[in-house]
């Protein structure tokens, strides 16, 4: 591959930019597909947009801040996912677990913890949470041990469940909505004050675009240390701005979105500030829950490629019986997996609930549907072993994009949902035939 | 009869091991000495497969005792197996395909970093070191092993049984997908490492591998001993007969599967 044989130097001015750029900076062509359709999807919309009404409204940043936090919960479940369906197993119960453990979430912050903490206490929230995550993780355990011990199939086990926890869902609350739920609980939503404003954003990007350069020199050192091949120079920097222009770029937008007029006038209010002429600009920045999905994207891309658990999990997809005779205990391998499942489901339940500031039985109906179609989308195989966290953040991304898309364009909810079943069909089929090409040769 | 005298390194005794109602393994007792290659001989679903994997935990047995060293081992699974020292080589090579040569040999012995977290690197190091003695034409250790040739993946599945000390080898038709060269070279690998005292259990329907190879046979129908026996004993002929007829000859032990004279 990149290892310099005396005649690949020679050979390299004639070969093609592109590939000798792919070739030296190691980068997953399956990755540039799909932020090549990403991008083509995002253009189009905005192209569609203007033509429609005679103003792009896709790509501006305010519909890109909402997309980040429209695409969160789902992002959050699909990394999750992937090693699900890396296991060669299926969860089609998250979107129940979400309906469940909201709930949970309402009955405690609202009806059973003020009993004994008083209404408003801090700490309300935090042990609504803890609870709310215990509970998804022990439901998970208990998924995976169905399915480990009992050799039950995973979606038959999770079909059940699906129906199982919905339905416990309603008994909760005998089909009540509960809201509003805490204020400092809602953060988690995102919204205006869910947000962590233009300094603390520039103040993250900072350190991202240190962590990126770090990361990139720590590797150089690691591998000069052993003395393996490296990457040209070049495609270091590459790497290295590339990178780092992202996270600038992405960190502008979302500063570049303005607080609405009506809560800046009444922030403004509370706190004494005078209105200047044209209204109060307060930057949005990053939403809470976009800075909850990234933190456990990078997680875990550290958990699936820097720990056992994640070699396990990915040698146990491609081969569970060779897995098995080298010792790996497979069986707690799939309880763990699934208990992670059901932990980024509570995660993601909530998000969903403080963004809706109300807990009900029916928050996230068909979102397992969406989450397993994001980590298939995103070149997660149902064959096992083969799948990334990034390329499923990508793959939310994508089916988040078309539906708001299609939403500023007035499409019927309707032919919503035709088109993104079009688009997840057509994206592994196309997937499908790109492999069995490469395979080939 | 030096052999004899001293504690056999691995000793199964009267092992049992059945699927439903089949008996795929009745009776069998075996047994190997340090720096000796045993090999084990008999038709396809002889049992002779069964046996080994209950040796390397594969399977668990119904009913028998296992010593190693003369003293009884528990083996319940390949994890207690590998800590006895017994390494298998499958025939189906049992590769994780979608990973690395370097994560497949140590896969579920992982070299860790100070922080717990995986060491890529020093196992990408130790992997080039031991395949650049197994193999020195092999390069390919970025991609998963499912892009190697047979006799590649071979050579990972090879290292990854004699990388960790084994005292114990199993090898289980290890020169099925080889060719000759490669097959030679497994000829040479096990001659090294009997001279390094490691016991070798040589499974194949090959006779002619298996008489240049072990020093002693030992040949199962129906799940049954047929009998056990050193090579110099024996001709290719009269083992033919114990893997076709059951027929024990004058130069081997019978064993409860031998066709009564």
């Amino acid at each position: 591959m990149t290892s310099a044989a005396p005649g690949a130097t020679r050979a390299v001015p004639e070969e093609p930019a592109l590939r000798r750029l792919l070739r030296a900076t190691e980068i997953d062509t399956r990755m540039l597909g799909m932020i090549g359709a990403l991008a083509l999807i995002w253009v189009g919309f905005n192209v569609y947009t203007q033509v429609q009404t005679g103003e792009s409204l896709f790509l501006t940043p305010r519909n890109l801040w909402n997309l980040s936090v429209q695409t969160s919960s789902i992002a959050v479940m699909a990394t999750g996912m992937v090693l699900v369906i890396v296991m060669r197993h299926i969860d089609l119960s998250v979107g129940s677990i979400i309906g469940f453990v909201s709930t949970i979430i309402g009955v405690a912050q609202v009806r059973f913890l003020p009993i004994y903490l008083g209404l408003d206490n801090p700490a309300i929230w935090i042990i609504a949470v803890v609870i709310a995550l215990a509970i998804g993780a022990a439901i998970g355990a208990f998924h995976g041990s169905l399915v480990a011990y009992l050799g039950i199939p995973a979606f038959i086990v999770t079909l059940g469940a699906q129906l199982f926890w919905r339905g416990a869902a309603w008994w909760v609350t005998t089909g009540a909505t509960i809201a509003p739920l805490d204020d400092r609980f809602a953060l988690m939503g995102g919204g205006p004050h869910g947000s962590i404003g233009a300094t603390a954003s520039w103040a993250l990007c900072a350190l991202a675009c240190a962590v990126i350069v770090f990361g990139i020199y720590a590797q150089r050192q690691r591998r000069a240390r052993f003395r393996f091949p490296q990457r040209p120079i070049w495609a270091e920097y590459l790497i290295g701005v590339v990178g780092c222009l992202v996270v600038a770029g992405a960190t502008m937008i979302v500063n570049a979105y303005a607080w609405p007029e009506r809560v800046a006038a009444a922030y403004a209010e509370a706190n004494h500030i005078p209105v200047p002429e044209g209204g109060l600009f307060i930057s949005t920045g990053y939403a809470i829950p976009v800075l909850i999905a990234l933190v456990i994207g990078v997680a875990m891309t550290f958990v699936a490629r820097r720990t056992r658990f994640g070699r396990y999990i990915y040698a146990t997809g491609g081969n569970p019986e060779a897995a098995e005779l080298a010792g790996i205990n497979t069986k707690r391998i799939t309880v763990l997996v699934f208990a992670l499942m059901g932990l980024l489901a509570a995660v993601a339940a909530c998000i969903d609930s403080a963004r809706l500031d109300s807990a009900t039985n029916v928050l996230g109906q068909l979102d397992e549907l969406y989450t397993i179609a994001a980590a298939v989308i995103g070149g997660t195989s149902l064959a096992g072993g083969v799948g990334t966290i990034y390329g499923a953040i990508i793959g939310a991304l994508v089916i988040q994009s078309l539906q708001s898309g299609m939403v500023l364009l007035g499409f019927d909810s309707a032919f919503q949902q035709m088109v993104v079943g079009v688009v997840l069909v057509g994206a592994v089929g196309l997937d499908t035939f790109y492999r069995r090409r490469t395979a080939k040769g | 009869m030096d052999a004899q005298t001293r504690t056999p390194l691995v000793e199964m005794k009267d092992i049992s091991l059945a699927f439903g109602g089949l008996k795929a393994v009745d009776d069998a007792s075996i047994d190997l000495y340090p720096g000796e290659v045993m090999g084990l001989l008999g038709h396809n679903g002889a049992g002779k497969s069964c046996l080994i994997k209950v040796l390397s935990g594969a399977y668990k047995r119904d009913s028998g005792h296992i010593y190693i060293n003369g003293e009884e081992a528990t083996i319940n699974n390949p994890r207690d197996a590998k800590h006895y020292g017994i390494e298998t080589i499958y025939q189906q090579l049992a590769l994780a395909d979608n990973v690395d040569a370097a994560s497949n040999l140590y896969l579920g012995r992982e070299l860790l970093t100070r922080w717990g977290t995986l060491d890529d690197a020093s196992m990408e190091a130790e992997a080039r070191k031991v395949m650049g003695r197994l193999n020195p034409n092999f390069r390919r250790f970025k991609e998963p092993v499912t892009a190697l040739s047979g006799g590649q993946r071979q050579s990972v599945a090879i290292a990854r049984a004699i990388h960790f000390n084994a005292r114990i080898l199993i090898m289980d038709e290890p020169t099925a997908a080889l060719g000759p060269a490669e097959t030679a070279q497994v000829g040479e690998l096990i001659k090294q490492l009997k001279s390094e005292g490691i016991g070798i259990f040589l499974i194949s329907h090959d006779i002619h591998d298996v008489f240049d190879l072990a020093d002693r046979v030992t040949v199962m129908k129906n799940g049954q001993i047929v009998g056990a026996g050193r090579v110099q004993d024996m001709t290719k002929d009269e083992v033919l007969g114990m893997i076709i007829l059951g027929k024990c000859p004058p130069g081997a032990i019978p064993g409860p599967g031998a066709m009564a004279s």
